[in-house]
């Protein structure tokens, strides 16, 4: 199988306290995979240092996208190479229109991916936006406005999806994308988040891959198939396996039990679906 | 603690002089102009060839050129201004309007102007109801004659309903060393009047600038002020008074600086709201860079009833040596008053560049990206055309200041 993300026992230091301990994580291409875990697990430290953002320091271990090492790289150029991200709490930045933001986002995808064809808005940036507006229901004014300034939760989801719609990553990290969003609008991101992971496709043409960061996954529901859960917590994956099981196990014991690890996935159940194996 | 050398008192006019006006020139059309002269007002937004109400150009002490293109909207030179409006057979009598927005004798530099009798300014008069349709514009500049004294007297007055825009430059030739500029403008913006006022200094790093403005707002009178430098200067100190002595009058004010090498500026306005429902809004964004310093200042006192009054003073810091000192003041004198004041001054956020990376930005691109959208003022108080070319100047300026 084609490997898109692989962490081999990633340490890693925030402001002298380490939050991530030997963790592994392998995505292979055309998989989604949800992360799940209590408040404070280490899974917002996993996506900024898969990114590789500054205060993120890697004391050992190595991350490779697409069998590439790219754990000293820029931020910059782990995004070129196609990652992207939707954040829990972007920064608001003053001064710069979120229409400004897109276009940019636009330029760099152009500069990024040798095929236009392939890509969603090759066509005209406006354009696409007005489909996007209908679809998302927002209004061609909320694009003049400053990234994510004054805006309502429900409103920064949308940025950060119109920013990834534009830029059309292979791979895609979520971090709590239904958290602040009322019940109306997660169907809303859900179906954006299946176009943008190609969940509506056949298994076959399933080339984009993702990780999920939810600490309940209501949103799952909405999301077709997805290909592994993980239980993270004291920074480390504690479990592994079929999503519906974990999920299941999560809802009926909670996380604590974990610690303990209980044994509550009912090993001989549809077997075949499951791979224990990292 | 300011520092000493960069601070206001060493500054002793004797050591500058006004140069013989015997020999300056004065064109009768745009076209008269030397290229050279074009090209140094082009650095601050006037571009003499293209459409507008009028324009009147002032090298060192005495006026250049003077074209009025608009009826009921009248620009002369002031000096002109004062034998014609003597105040008689009921015409206007200018002397009323003579350091009434300023005082003679708030410092050395007013008072410079007030006993000199030699040099001039502009004169710039809107009729009631008359309406400038395209800005009038203003250049003032200081020729290269080393230790230039430039004294500069205007004054501006908006008759009742009538609307001003004007686009003003301010710059000085790169060999105009160690120039001083004084510069007093008067503005009277009576009953239901309007002025817009965009001014564009460019200067260089050897030149001290103390401009010194008076506002007068009467009932409903609306005043916006667009003050932008992005060059270097040896030190400028400015602070216009504005008072709105009218019923609902209001104030509109933005300042963008751009400061960097040993350039000192101390920049800000005084808002004085004594009208029953006026209001006032300064605003001023300063990047720093080099070993710059700036001290950004904002004053509202609120005496009148129901008055509100808001200041927001924002720096970023690029530069581990450059300075800024940000002080606004709110003094309510009433207990029916609203003022609110905001300010930061700090470098840019690593949270702020390290989002835009994650959208494929360099971390150079992604400064230069929150820098520009730091500059990117509101002009939606301006009317459209001046609002305009507003924009399209503080566009040309940074781009030939900051590359």
């Amino acid at each position: 199988m084609n490997n898109i993300l692989r962490i081999e026992n990633l340490t890693v230091r925030v402001d002298n306290h380490q939050i991530l301990k030997d963790f592994d994580l392998n995505i292979n291409k055309g998989e989604v995979h949800v992360l799940l875990g209590p408040n404070g697990a280490g899974k917002t430290t996993l996506i900024k240092s898969i990114l590789g953002f500054k205060k993120y320091v890697v004391e050992s271990g190595k991350i490779y996208f697409k069998g590439e090492d790219i754990t000293n790289l820029s931020i910059s150029e782990r995004v070129s190479k196609g990652i992207g991200v939707l954040f829990q709490h972007p920064p608001e930045i003053n001064g710069v229109k979120l229409s400004k933001l897109l276009t940019v986002c636009d330029q760099k995808r152009n500069m990024f991916t040798k095929e236009t064809t392939e890509n969603a808005c090759d066509s005209d940036l406006d354009e696409y936006m007005d489909s996007l507006a209908q679809r998302l229901k927002f209004s061609k004014d909320y694009l003049e406005r400053d990234v994510n300034t004054g805006i309502s939760g429900g409103e920064i989801k949308r940025s950060e999806i119109l920013q990834m719609m534009v830029m059309q990553p292979e791979f895609l990290l979520f971090d709590e994308p239904d958290s602040g969003v009322d019940v109306e609008n997660v169907e809303i991101i859900a179906s954006i988040m299946r176009e943008l992971l190609d969940r509506d496709k056949v298994p076959s043409k399933q080339e984009k891959s993702g990780l999920i960061i939810t600490h309940l996954g209501y949103i799952l529901k909405f999301l077709g198939h997805i290909t592994r859960a993980h239980i993270v917590m004291d920074g480390k994956i504690l479990c592994s396996g079929n999503p519906k099981q974990i999920i299941n196990g999560v809802m009926k014991n909670g996380f604590e039990k974990c610690r303990e690890c209980i044994s509550c996935i009912d090993s001989t159940e549809k077997l075949e679906e499951v791979d224990f194996t990292l | 603690m300011i520092d000493k050398d960069k601070a206001d008192d060493d500054i002793d006019l004797n050591d500058y002089k006004i140069e013989d006006l015997k020999t300056s020139k004065f064109y009768k059309s745009e076209q008269e102009i030397p290229d050279e002269l074009r090209n140094s007002m082009k650095k601050v937004g006037i571009e003499v060839d293209s459409d507008k109400s009028g324009i009147f150009l002032q090298s060192g002490n005495k006026p250049d050129l003077c074209v009025s293109k608009v009826q009921g909207i009248e620009l002369m030179p002031l000096k002109e201004a004062l034998k014609i409006y003597d105040g008689s057979d009921g015409k206007l009598n200018l002397q009323d309007y003579f350091w009434k927005a300023v005082s003679s004798d708030k410092d050395k530099f007013t008072t410079e102007a007030a006993i000199n009798e030699i040099t001039d300014g502009y004169f710039i008069h809107a009729l009631a109801g008359q309406k400038t349709i395209f800005p009038l514009q203003s250049c003032l500049f200081i020729p290269p004659f080393p230790g230039l004294k430039q004294v500069v007297h205007n004054i501006i007055i908006a008759e009742p309903g009538s609307q001003l825009d004007i686009i003003t430059g301010c710059t000085a030739h790169t060999g105009a060393k160690s120039a001083i500029h004084l510069g007093v403008s008067e503005f009277y913006a009576k009953k239901d009047a309007k002025i817009s006022f965009t001014m564009v200094h460019n200067w260089t790093e050897t030149t001290k600038v103390r401009p010194r403005t008076g506002i007068i707002l009467e009932e409903n009178a609306k005043f916006s002020n667009f003050y932008v430098v992005m060059s270097e200067v040896k030190n400028l100190q400015t602070n216009p008074s504005i008072k709105l002595i009218g019923k609902n009058a209001s104030y509109f004010g933005q300042t963008l600086i751009y400061a960097k090498g040993e350039s000192y500026y101390d920049i800000g306005a005084t808002a004085h709201l004594i009208g029953e429902g006026s209001k006032a809004e300064i605003i001023s964004r300063v990047l720093a860079v080099d070993n710059s310093h700036v001290i950004a200042r904002g004053k509202i006192i609120g005496d009148g009833k129901d008055v509100t009054g808001h200041i927001d003073c924002s720096a970023l810091l690029l530069s581990p040596t450059a300075r800024v000192d940000s002080i606004p003041a709110i003094v309510a004198q009433n207990p029916e008053v609203t003022l609110t004041h905001e300010a930061s001054v700090g470098k840019i956020s690593d949270d702020h560049i390290e989002y835009l990376m994650s959208r494929g930005l360099t971390e150079d691109e992604a400064i230069n990206l929150i820098v520009s959208g730091f500059l990117d003022v509101d002009t939606s108080p301006l009317p459209p055309s001046l609002a305009e070319e507003t924009k399209k100047i503080i566009d040309i300026v940074s781009k030939s200041e900051m590359g």
